[in-house]
This record gives C-alpha cells, sequence and structure tokens, in this order.
C-alpha cells in the first residue's frame, strides 16, 4: 500500500538580518563569513511569534494544500528545539488551532534538528498500519543562538508540515531509513539558554558520517544511485556542508541546488530538511525522484525516497515557499535582540 | 501564576479559530459570540459558526503607549476588522509598516502570542491579522 | 410622587497629580466643602452616592460607599457605590437624583473620587481597559486612547475632520482650564504644540488626551422643600438620563458617532421640553478631543460631521454661540475618572450661580452636564436650570 504525502505547509517569519549585519556587531569579517558558511541572510522570528505559532502558520496551509477534513488526523507530531513549553506539547495547541481535537492522538519530539523528519516516520507507520488516516509531522524552530558563536550566523526561525496518508499523494514515500548513534556533537543541558557544540567535531564524525551513511545506506538498500535522483535534499546547517555532503557521494550540484534554502533564510532547525523539500516539491513534476536525509545531533539521520506524482502537478501548493522567501523586511542587530528576548528583561509577558 | 486558567481555555476556540455564533432566526452573526441575539432575544435560535478569517480594515490606530506586558511590542498597529461575514473584531495588525494601513485594505487570520503571565504561566495565544498580498 | 431636585452645595478639591493625599482623604475634603456651602450639618444627610471606577485596582479598595460614610464621620448612614466607568460621577448623581424625586429621600451627598497616581503610567493604562470589553478588547493588547484613535481615525474618513479641528478642541479646553483654580493644567498651548505632542495612539497625540488624575468633587442634592428653605440660589436639576449601548467598540453601529449620547440627550430633552438651540452651555465628555466632537454632534449642537467645523469657528468658545466645557474640559481641568460627572455638576452650577471668575459666562439660564463612560457604552446626561 503506498504512503506518502498528500498535502505540506511552510512557514518563515517575514523579518530577516543580515549576516554582515551580525558580524558587524562582533567585529568579525561578515563577507568573509558569507561566503564560509554561504548564509547571505536568516529569518527572524516576530515578538509575538514562537514555534507554536509557526507550527500553527505551517500546519493551517498544509491542511489547506491537501484538502482534509482535519477532523481525520489521527496524529499531531510536533519536532523542535525550541518548544515554548518545556512541559505542555505545542501539539496540543497546533490540534486545536487546526481544529483536530479532541479524537486524535499528539506528542511533541525533540531530536534537535531531525525531529520534524521523525515525526514523519512516525506518522507512516501509523497510516501505513491503518491505525490512523492521516498524520500531521511538523518541524518548526526558533532557535536560538548564543552571541558571537557561530551558530548565530545561521540559527533561524521556520518550519514545515507534511500529511502523510496513503490516498490522493502528490509524492509517495517509497522508504525511509535511519541510522543513530550516541555521539554529542551539539546539545542544550536543562535550563540551559544556549545550546553548546564540540566546532569541529560536529562536521566529520557527526554531519557527514551519519547523512553520508544514511544516503548510501537507503540507495544501497533499494539498490539506488545518486544519478538515480532529480534531487537530493540535506539537512542545512549552512549552506556548505549540504554540498559537501552531496559531493562526497556522487551527487551534483544541479541536483541539490534547488533544496538549498538556508542561504537565504538561514538553517531553521527541525524545519531545515522540510523547508529544502517542499522547496522542490513546489516545482517538482510526475515521475521525478528525491532523495530527503535530515540530520539531528546526538545524533541521527532519516532519510527517505520520495517519486512525485501526478497529482502534484495538478494541485500545486497554494502557498509555496517562494512566496514566504521573497517577503523579508531587514532589522539591525538591536532589534533582532529585543525580538528573539536575548536583551534581560524583554518579553512579551504580563509582569 | 495560575489565575484566569479557565477564562482563557474556555475562549480557545473563539480566540485560535474565530469561532462564532449567528441566530439562525434572523441571519445575524456575531463574534465575539452571543448567546442571547440582540434582535431576536429568547426568541432567537443561536448555532455555532466558524468564520473565514478573511476581511478588510474598518479603522486602524498605533498604539505608541502600550498596557503593561505590551511595552515591548511598541509601536503597534490595531485595528478594527470588518470581517467579510460581516462582524467586526478588534485585533492587532503584524507584520506591517504604519504607513501600510488603510481603511477598506484586505486582511486575513494568523496564529500569534498574545501574552504570556509572567514566566512561568501560561501563554496566551490568539487572532491578529496581516495584510494579504 | 415626583419632587423637584436641587443642587444647593459645591464642593470639589484641586485636580492633580495629588501625592500627598489618600482616596480617602480626597472625598471627605471634597464633601466636607460641598456640606459647608449647601450650609447644612453632617446629621441632615440622609444618604450617600460615591461614583468611582476602580480603587479595587488601583488600591485593591472595594466597598467605597462604606468607606467614605466612615470616613465622612457619617457611619450609619446609607451609602452606595456606583460604577459605570468614567461616568460613574454622572450615574451616581442620577442615583442620587432619582432618590430624591422618588421621595425616599430628601438630602442626599452625590460624590466622585479616583485616586489614579498611586500605580504606574502601564498599570493605570490597563485598569482604565476595565471600561472596555476584557475579554475581546483589553486581552488583544487594546489601550483607551487606541479605542478612541480607532473613532477618530472614522470620523476623519467619514466627515472628512481634520486633525487641526480636533487640535483646536484641545487649545479651547487648555485656554479655558487657565482661568480655572481647581484645574490639573491652568495653561495655554498652541495648536502647534498640541500637534507635535507625543504621539499615544495615532493619530492621537499626548495633548489631545485627558490625564491620569487624581480628585474628587461632591454636590448636596435637595427636595423642592428643603432646598428652598436651605438656599437663596437652587440649581434646579430638571432633566436627567441615561443610555446604554455595546461594551466593545467593534459591536456598535457606527465608529463615527456616540449613540448613547444621541439617545439619552434625546430622552433628556424631551422630558424638559428643551431644544438643543436653547441649551446656553455644556460640559461634556472630552476624554479626548475626539470625544468631544462625538459628543457635540451627539448632543444635536450642530449636525452630524460639523463637530470639527463649529469648533474651527469658535462657536464652542466661553463667548461662542455653545460654550463648551468652560472648566477646560476633562482634558485641561483633568479627569480623576470617577468625579468627574460629579464636577461636571460642580462647574456648571457654579456657572449658573454666576460665580466662575474670569470664565464665566454671561446670562446663562440653564446647562447641560453629559457623562461618557469607557467608549460610549454609557452616557448620563443632566439638565440644569437657575431660578
Amino acid at each position: 500500500m503506498a504512503v506518502g504525502i498528500v498535502g505540506y505547509g511552510v512557514y518563515i517569519p517575514k523579518y530577516r538580518i543580515k549576516t554582515e549585519e551580525i558580524a558587524r556587531v562582533w567585529g568579525a569579517d561578515g563577507e568573509n563569513i558569507r561566503k564560509a558558511l554561504f548564509i547571505h541572510e536568516k529569518t527572524v522570528p516576530a515578538i509575538d511569534e514562537d514555534t507554536s505559532t509557526i507550527s500553527v502558520e505551517c500546519a493551517r496551509n498544509a491542511i489547506q494544500h491537501a484538502r482534509i477534513d482535519p477532523q481525520e488526523i489521527g496524529a499531531i507530531y510536533v519536532g523542535s528545539e525550541s518548544h515554548p513549553y518545556a512541559v505542555k506539547p505545542t501539539a496540543t495547541i497546533v490540534a486545536a488551532a487546526i481544529d483536530a481535537v479532541p479524537e486524535l492522538t499528539a506528542a511533541d519530539y525533540e531530536f534537535a534538528c531531525k525531529a520534524g523528519t521523525a515525526a514523519m516516520q512516525t506518522s507512516m507507520g501509523l497510516v501505513k498500519s491503518k491505525m490512523i488516516k492521516y498524520g500531521l509531522a511538523i518541524g518548526a524552530d526558533t532557535s536560538q543562538g548564543k552571541p558571537g558563536d557561530a551558530l548565530e550566523y545561521t540559527a533561524s526561525a521556520g518550519g514545515g508540515a507534511y500529511i502523510i496518508g496513503t490516498k490522493n499523494l502528490i509524492a509517495e514515500i517509497h522508504d525511509t531509513y535511519s541510522y543513530t548513534t550516541d555521539t554529542p556533537d551539539f546539545w542544550r543541558r536543562e535550563g540551559q539558554e544556549f545550546p553548546s557544540h564540540g566546532a569541529r567535531f560536529t562536521g566529520q564524525p557527526a554531519y557527514f558520517k551519519h547523512v553520508i551513511q544514511t544516503a548510501r545506506g537507503i540507495m544501497s538498500k533499494n539498490k539506488l544511485k545518486p544519478d538515480d535522483f532529480d534531487y537530493v535534499v540535506f539537512h542545512q546547517p549552512n549552506g556548505k556542508f549540504p554540498l559537501k555532503a552531496a559531493k562526497t557521494i556522487g551527487f551534483e550540484k544541479r541536483q541539490i541546488m534547488k533544496g538549498l534554502v538556508t542561504p537565504y533564510i538561514g538553517n531553521t532547525y527541525s524545519g531545515s530538511t522540510l523547508l529544502g523539500l517542499a522547496r522542490v516539491l513546489d516545482e517538482a513534476n510526475e515521475g521525478e525522484m528525491i532523495l530527503a536525509v535530515s540530520y539531528g545531533s546526538g545524533a541521527g539521520s532519516d532519510a527517505f525516497i520520495i517519486e512525485v506524482t501526478k497529482e502534484n502537478e495538478k494541485r500545486r501548493n497554494p502557498k509555496p515557499l517562494q512566496g514566504y522567501m521573497d517577503r523579508k523586511e531587514y532589522v539591525d542587530y538591536a532589534t533582532y535582540a529585543k525580538f528573539k528576548g536575548k536583551l534581560k528583561g524583554v518579553k512579551l509577558e504580563k509582569p | 501564576m495560575s489565575k484566569g486558567l479557565a477564562l482563557h481555555w474556555r475562549l480557545i476556540p473563539q480566540r485560535y479559530n474565530l469561532v462564532g455564533t449567528e441566530c439562525l432566526k434572523c441571519g445575524r452573526k456575531f463574534f465575539p459570540t452571543r448567546q442571547l441575539c440582540p434582535e431576536c432575544r429568547r426568541a432567537g435560535d443561536i448555532k455555532e459558526v466558524k468564520f473565514s478569517g478573511e476581511g478588510e480594515i474598518y479603522s486602524y490606530t498605533i498604539i505608541h503607549t502600550p498596557p503593561e506586558g505590551f511595552d515591548f511590542m511598541k509601536p503597534y498597529a490595531l485595528g478594527i476588522i470588518k470581517l467579510v461575514e460581516g462582524p467586526l473584531v478588534t485585533a492587532q495588525l503584524v507584520d506591517c509598516k504604519p504607513e501600510d494601513l488603510e481603511i477598506g485594505k484586505r486582511v486575513e487570520l494568523v496564529f500569534r502570542k498574545i501574552i504570556a503571565d509572567g514566566s512561568s504561566g501560561i501563554i496566551r495565544y490568539g487572532y491578529k491579522f496581516k495584510l494579504k498580498d | 410622587m415626583s419632587r423637584k431636585v436641587a443642587i444647593i452645595g459645591i464642593g470639589m478639591t484641586k485636580f492633580g497629580e495629588l501625592w500627598n493625599k489618600r482616596y480617602r482623604d480626597l472625598i471627605t475634603e471634597a464633601g466636607a466643602d460641598a456640606i459647608k456651602d449647601a450650609g447644612i450639618e453632617g446629621e441632615d444627610i440622609q444618604g450617600l452616592y460615591i461614583g468611582s471606577m476602580s480603587p479595587g485596582l488601583f488600591a485593591g479598595q472595594e466597598h467605597i460607599g462604606a468607606l467614605v460614610a466612615d470616613y465622612s464621620g457619617l457611619s450609619g448612614i446609607p451609602a452606595t457605590r456606583i460604577e459605570a466607568a468614567c461616568a460613574s460621577g454622572g450615574l451616581a448623581l442620577r442615583e442620587a437624583y432619582l432618590t430624591i424625586k422618588s421621595g425616599a429621600m430628601d438630602i442626599v451627598v452625590a460624590g466622585g473620587v479616583e485616586k489614579m497616581t498611586d500605580v504606574t503610567t502601564s498599570s493605570a493604562t490597563i485598569a482604565l481597559m476595565g471600561a472596555g470589553d476584557q475579554e475581546w478588547e483589553a486581552f488583544k493588547g487594546v489601550t483607551f486612547p487606541s479605542l478612541y484613535a480607532l473613532m477618530a481615525r472614522r470620523h476623519m474618513a467619514e466627515y472628512g475632520t481634520t486633525i487641526e479641528q480636533i487640535s483646536q478642541v484641545a487649545v479651547k479646553s487648555h485656554h479655558n482650564a487657565s482661568l480655572n483654580p481647581h484645574a490639573q493644567f491652568p495653561f495655554k498651548v498652541t495648536s502647534e504644540q498640541v500637534m507635535n505632542s507625543a504621539i499615544i495612539a495615532d493619530p492621537l497625540r499626548l495633548l489631545h488626551c485627558s490625564p491620569i488624575t487624581d480628585g474628587a468633587a461632591a454636590v448636596v442634592l435637595a427636595s423642592e422643600e428643603k432646598a428652598k428653605r436651605l438656599v437663596d440660589d437652587p440649581i434646579w436639576i430638571i432633566g436627567s438620563s441615561s443610555a446604554t449601548d455595546t461594551i466593545a467598540l467593534h459591536d456598535r453601529k457606527s465608529l463615527s458617532r456616540m449613540d448613547s449620547t444621541i439617545i439619552a440627550s434625546k430622552k433628556a430633552y424631551k422630558e424638559t421640553k428643551i431644544k438643543p438651540e436653547d441649551i446656553d452651555f455644556a460640559e461634556v465628555h472630552d476624554c479626548f478631543s475626539i470625544a468631544e466632537i462625538l459628543a457635540i454632534e451627539g448632543l444635536s449642537f450642530c449636525k452630524l460631521g460639523d463637530g470639527g467645523k463649529i469648533t474651527e469657528n469658535g462657536e464652542t468658545e466661553i463667548d461662542g454661540r455653545i460654550p463648551i466645557n468652560p472648566s477646560g474640559g476633562l482634558k485641561g481641568k483633568g479627569h480623576p475618572v470617577g468625579a468627574t460627572g460629579i464636577a461636571q455638576a460642580v462647574e456648571a452650577t457654579l456657572q449658573l450661580r454666576g460665580k466662575a471668575g474670569k470664565r464665566q459666562i454671561k446670562d446663562s439660564e440653564n446647562a447641560l452636564i453629559h457623562n461618557v463612560g469607557g467608549s460610549g457604552a454609557t452616557t448620563v446626561i443632566h439638565i440644569l436650570k437657575r431660578g
């Protein structure tokens, strides 16, 4: 029985900050950083946006695209590393906001940047086993970058929502394969405001190892090669890593460029792979093959082999990612710090 | 801090999804909900109805002196939005510059954080509007 | 049994930021002045009606009736606190009037008091939003000035009213306040100063907005029989009416007129058989300059939409066709919310007695006082007449 994507929705906030502007504050060479990381600018959430609001917006968009009755959603999983509550699932807020309540299961996921794809896998299982009709998998974040740290240039806000089902699919998910290890490359202890990371350790032993092993693993299992795919989407912590991974595995630049969105919107963490995939789906046609490989620190990778259906050409997403990418307004570092709660005492809170 | 929990919770369908009521007797639609139609009163027949979130700006202002808690949002736009179904609703207008606002411009519903109850209380979400592209 | 009712005594504290005065000090001061002015003794008072909007929010104090009776040295008498947001004072006056009119009592004090400066401005802003819709306006981050700004914008769009015309209201208010020793802001301002003052809620600026004020006012009301015996110059309350409208601004039929004012004024004019053009002057509720324009239109002193024009023409000046707010209004005099309605009665009485000093309106026989709650959810109107 075919399982796949019935519809999807994206959301990124309107505001942006340029790499050079962040560098200016820290006395760093912005031009150099921009080239080194291949990132021009990143999204900044408004002071009244958070992972819940982003999840709701992309979930509503997904439902609009999928044209399903939200009451038929049997499960909602929201993956994030910036859930607004430590205890009280974002998934319940989404469930109420899309009118999917009350007959469904829900939970929040955490697995750094791959929590969203983990949500997709769970949904696939529930759908394929006929336990539910539709599953809604969301990956969204308003990731916090430590001031002055390298990750501050890339940590951005955004999310993607995917409705998994068995009928009216715009894309079939032929297989999924995961590779999981205990690797301490990037983490955040309870109560800490900012994550910590292992700098260069986050490269070879972490991102590259998992992404490459997972891509090779799923292709081997399915007897496929890089040139069997029209598109490849990797988790994109910056613009450079995915290009390097692609080259290593044997993909060409033309296969990866469409789904490479980090240079323009930053790393949306749990939304990263999902948004890259959405950009591809926005334009992909019947029969085209997509390899999507996520990565979450800690560490693990989920890969998906996806084939686009004719339905995708008939039912294009009314709110494609490009539209959101084009809608932007720049802010300076001070405004960015204000919006992101980096200034002491600045919160949207009753005292 | 846990006051006002039930107060907010029972209004979630309204605050998240613009669920209002209509009087089937006279056709008047209400948002926020009314259990008693001002026209028909006890003779009315009230049913729940969900509004689409589409509307236009009926009036607007930019607030420069926020009430406590909203301080860091200033300046923010506040509008009275005329929903396409008829009722008027008061809400913030987001992602816009003051000069972008005009009576009659079309808007659509968005889901945003209204305010949190201190650093340990609940987060209250609700409807706001943004200009339609 | 329906009797005539008169104001026989008036009293008022200075309005302003009165750091040294407590809530209870303010009202007892005003009350004592009114009783002295009436030439009666405390024992003569049979009941108290006190208008006060939110001592609960400002100071955690409720049970105002008992508190005021106690501190006035009148513990034991019936005392009632009336609340209708900014119309609390006007409504307290009306309840006192109805009590005497019905024959239940002969001598009653109606007072109004508010102490607003014990909390921060942003806290006061929250308290004042109690006058609006808590669930659907306040919750959204709405402020009082923003509600009137929303009305101003509609009025400007529908009638072409200009910000200069709205500002002229403030200029007049300040001019009149400069002649009023009780006023919070006894100084003149120019149109430029008004239009360049800090922006509060676009298009309303600081000088379009009445301030946060401490103050109290009180009047002694008496039945016809008692009034004629006690004083030479009773000022008769010949008309009293009130009306309500929806609590939330977005539920009104129109944002560019105040229906509660229109309804209440029609009732008052009908009851007294006086036409709007026969009113000699009025104290109206100018919590924001646009509110005065809505008031004078709603009271039929001009056509709907012409309020800005007649203000610009000077028709509402002290020497104009229809003097409005000779006291300086809420803008110039100050607006201790619950006290305002009573302070308007104090000013009207002073004027009708011919005792208004530098701001005296010449040859006036009657006056209309107009008090509004919230963004127009309550209007209370009284018509006073001398002789």
